[in-house]
């Protein structure tokens, strides 16, 4: 019989557990609340109200603040776009050529992003996009953010390749497909659910991301991210949560649509 | 040069992978209408020659000629032969339809005649009703003959199948094996198929080539492979046999002269030429009778006796030591023996073979 070791029975699970909960989520959670506010207190509850996300799309902010949220989606639908790309071509070389030299080395490679602290890589753009001339604005951005995407959209796309067998692709060459013709019609339809995953999971990457984007954005270009900090700089107020919300909220869509993406297509095949 | 009788003409083909040699120089010839067989265990490179002849994996040395021309060195998609995979490999986002005109289209087929010839290819395998669903859909015998229509609807100068029975019950394995033999007869292509299973190369093929360790063994129909195999391995894959050492006295014309043991000098066939010493000759139990101790070229004691239905295997020890098996018909009014008896063995007269060690 085997000894089955159940965590709910330690001692202290519950409270930990809670605590944990706690801690991770009461902020959101204090945010969300108060962006309802009455007030323009944050701290003091005076009622609910719409009014702070009346205020982010008509108040006296709200053309920065569009200009700004305009400006980090088309970074982060290219951002995506551009990651994607790389991140299928990096899937099909390291599973589909079979063994090369340097193989554990590219795969290291690929994902090193995810590992290194993001002001090195902040401040590494940076200094390479001075040197080679590059002054900031939307093309530094976006170049910067594709990098940094790539091993997001990369992780998706490569957990759904290692699990589709190339007989499928042999069978489509044994049937007269030149290799482009067989990964066109038939890998990259299969490869599509984990294509999918990791296009939002890149999207909602770039479009949260502050740290990267805030030193190779250069003066006079905001995203969102960096919007929002410029203005919490000259004190809180409660639009700001409003705004926070928002994004919040479209974070979660984009997560559970790259975690369903990926769940639909393994089901499937 | 190959002459119109000749589908696939396999030239010295060598297979090496780095420093081990999957395929050591085998050559070979598929008439253009024949149901060629290749057997042997897994690992002897059975499915690397197919993969060659599919252009999966190219081969080191040797040249690969179908109907004439060179194919060895041609990308897979050139190549006017279609495999059917193992596990089918069906495309999963398309529908039995969609995957059976895949090979017509690329062809450059217009949309109209790749639709026809999938029609008559689903009709082929009786399975017109089946052309919009999805492979999931079906169970796996059918999508073993979705399978098999794809592979055939291009009009392929050969017909590769990779083991594609070894997915499938037993039932339905031998009802899918008298289909396949009459698809071959019917479209008169040469069908080169890969088995590890014997009984299913005796029953389909019109040859076989019986390879081991990246060597052809031996090429023949089910019959010569059966009856007169040249080896010890052949003999040994092939049905159930004895192979008992003898004294080799003499070997002419194709035939020998043995001592068995126990001292008896018996006459064979003989496999190769000159033999001398020690040898092995292969006795198929089913060509042994039993007669009484004396009377016998062999003289056993009987071990144990097992019950199969339409046939008693007897077990029996030989004086050196050495095991043999008889099969007796179960034909209602045998005498047999007991265990412990002491019983004679005859051997049919050319029952006997002298092989190649």
């Amino acid at each position: 019989m085997a000894l089955k070791i159940d965590l709910r029975r330690f001692p202290g699970f519950f409270p930990i557990a809670l605590l944990c909960l706690v801690v991770l989520y009461a902020p959101l959670v204090v945010v969300s609340v108060y962006s309802f506010n009455a007030s323009a207190s944050i701290t003091r509850w005076e009622g609910f109200s719409l009014a702070w996300y009346v205020d982010v799309f008509t108040g006296p902010e709200s053309p920065k603040f569009r200009q700004a949220a305009i400006n980090s989606l088309i970074i982060a639908v290219l951002a995506a776009a551009g990651a994607t790309l790389i991140a299928i071509a990096a899937a099909v070389a390291m599973f589909r050529t079979g063994r090369f030299k340097g193989r554990t080395l590219s795969f290291a490679l690929i994902n090193l992003p995810l590992m290194v602290p993001e002001i090195v890589t902040a401040v590494a753009s940076l200094i390479f996009f001075s040197s080679i001339g590059l002054g900031g604005g939307l093309t530094t951005i976006l170049l910067a953010h594709i990098t940094f995407c790539i091993p997001f959209a990369y992780l998706p796309i490569a957990a759904r390749m290692q699990g589709l067998s190339d007989s499928y692709e042999q069978a489509a060459m044994d049937l007269y497909a030149t290799p482009w013709q067989a990964f066109r019609l038939v890998l990259l339809p299969l490869l599509l659910p984990g294509v999918m995953s990791g296009y939002l999971l890149a999207f909602i990457i770039s479009l949260d991301d502050f740290l990267i984007t805030n030193f190779v954005k250069g003066a006079g270009i905001e995203t969102l991210p960096t919007a929002i900090f410029g203005a919490v700089k000259q004190g809180i107020r409660p639009n700001i949560m409003a705004i926070s919300t928002l994004m919040l909220v479209v974070s979660v869509i984009f997560v559970t649509l790259s975690w369903w993406a990926g769940r639909s297509g393994k089901s499937k095949a | 040069m190959a002459d119109a009788g000749t589908a696939i003409s396999i030239d010295r083909v060598v297979k090496r992978y780095g420093s081990f040699t999957a395929l050591h120089g085998i050559t070979l010839e598929v008439g253009a209408d024949e149901f060629f067989t290749l057997l042997g265990p897994s690992g002897c490179g059975k499915t690397t020659l197919l993969r060659a002849i599919a252009g999966f994996d190219d081969v080191t040395e040797g040249e690969i000629r179908l109907y004439g021309q060179n194919i060895a060195n041609l990308p897979p998609h050139k190549r006017p032969v279609n495999t059917v995979f193992q596990h089918y490999a069906l495309f999963p986002h398309m529908t039995v339809t969609e995957n059976i005109m895949f090979g017509a289209l690329r062809l450059g087929w217009s949309r109209s005649d790749a639709e026809a010839r999938a029609r008559e290819v689903l009709s082929l395998v009786r399975l017109d009703s089946f052309a919009d669903r999805k492979p999931g859909q079906l169970s796996g015998g059918q999508q073993q003959r979705v399978a098999l229509a794809r592979a055939l609807a291009p009009r392929p100068k050969v017909l590769l199948l990779d083991e594609p029975l070894s997915a499938l019950d037993l039932k339905l394995r031998q009802a899918v094996r008298a289909e396949l033999k009459s698809l071959q007869r019917e479209t008169g292509i040469a069908f080169v198929f890969v088995t590890h299973d014997q009984e299913e190369a005796l029953t389909m093929s019109d040859r076989i080539a019986v390879m081991s360790a990246g060597r052809v063994q031996q090429v023949g129909t089910p019959r010569e492979i059966y009856e007169a195999p040249t080896n010890r391995f052949v003999a040994d894959f092939i049905g159930e046999t004895n192979l008992i050492e003898v004294e080799v006295k003499r070997v002419s014309d194709g035939r020998a002269e043995v001592v068995l043991p126990g001292g008896h000098i018996t006459q064979c066939a003989a496999a190769s030429q000159s033999h001398a010493g020690t040898g092995h000759i292969s006795l198929r139990p089913e060509r042994l009778t039993l007669c009484p101790a004396e009377a016998g070229d062999l003289g056993a004691r009987v071990e144990s006796l097992i019950y199969l239905g339409t046939d008693i295997q007897v077990w029996a020890r030989l004086p050196d030591n050495e095991r043999l098996i008889l099969r007796v018909q179960n034909a209602g009014s045998i005498a047999l023996p007991a265990v412990g008896q002491e019983i004679g063995i005859k051997i049919e007269a050319d029952a006997a073979r002298l092989l190649v060690d």
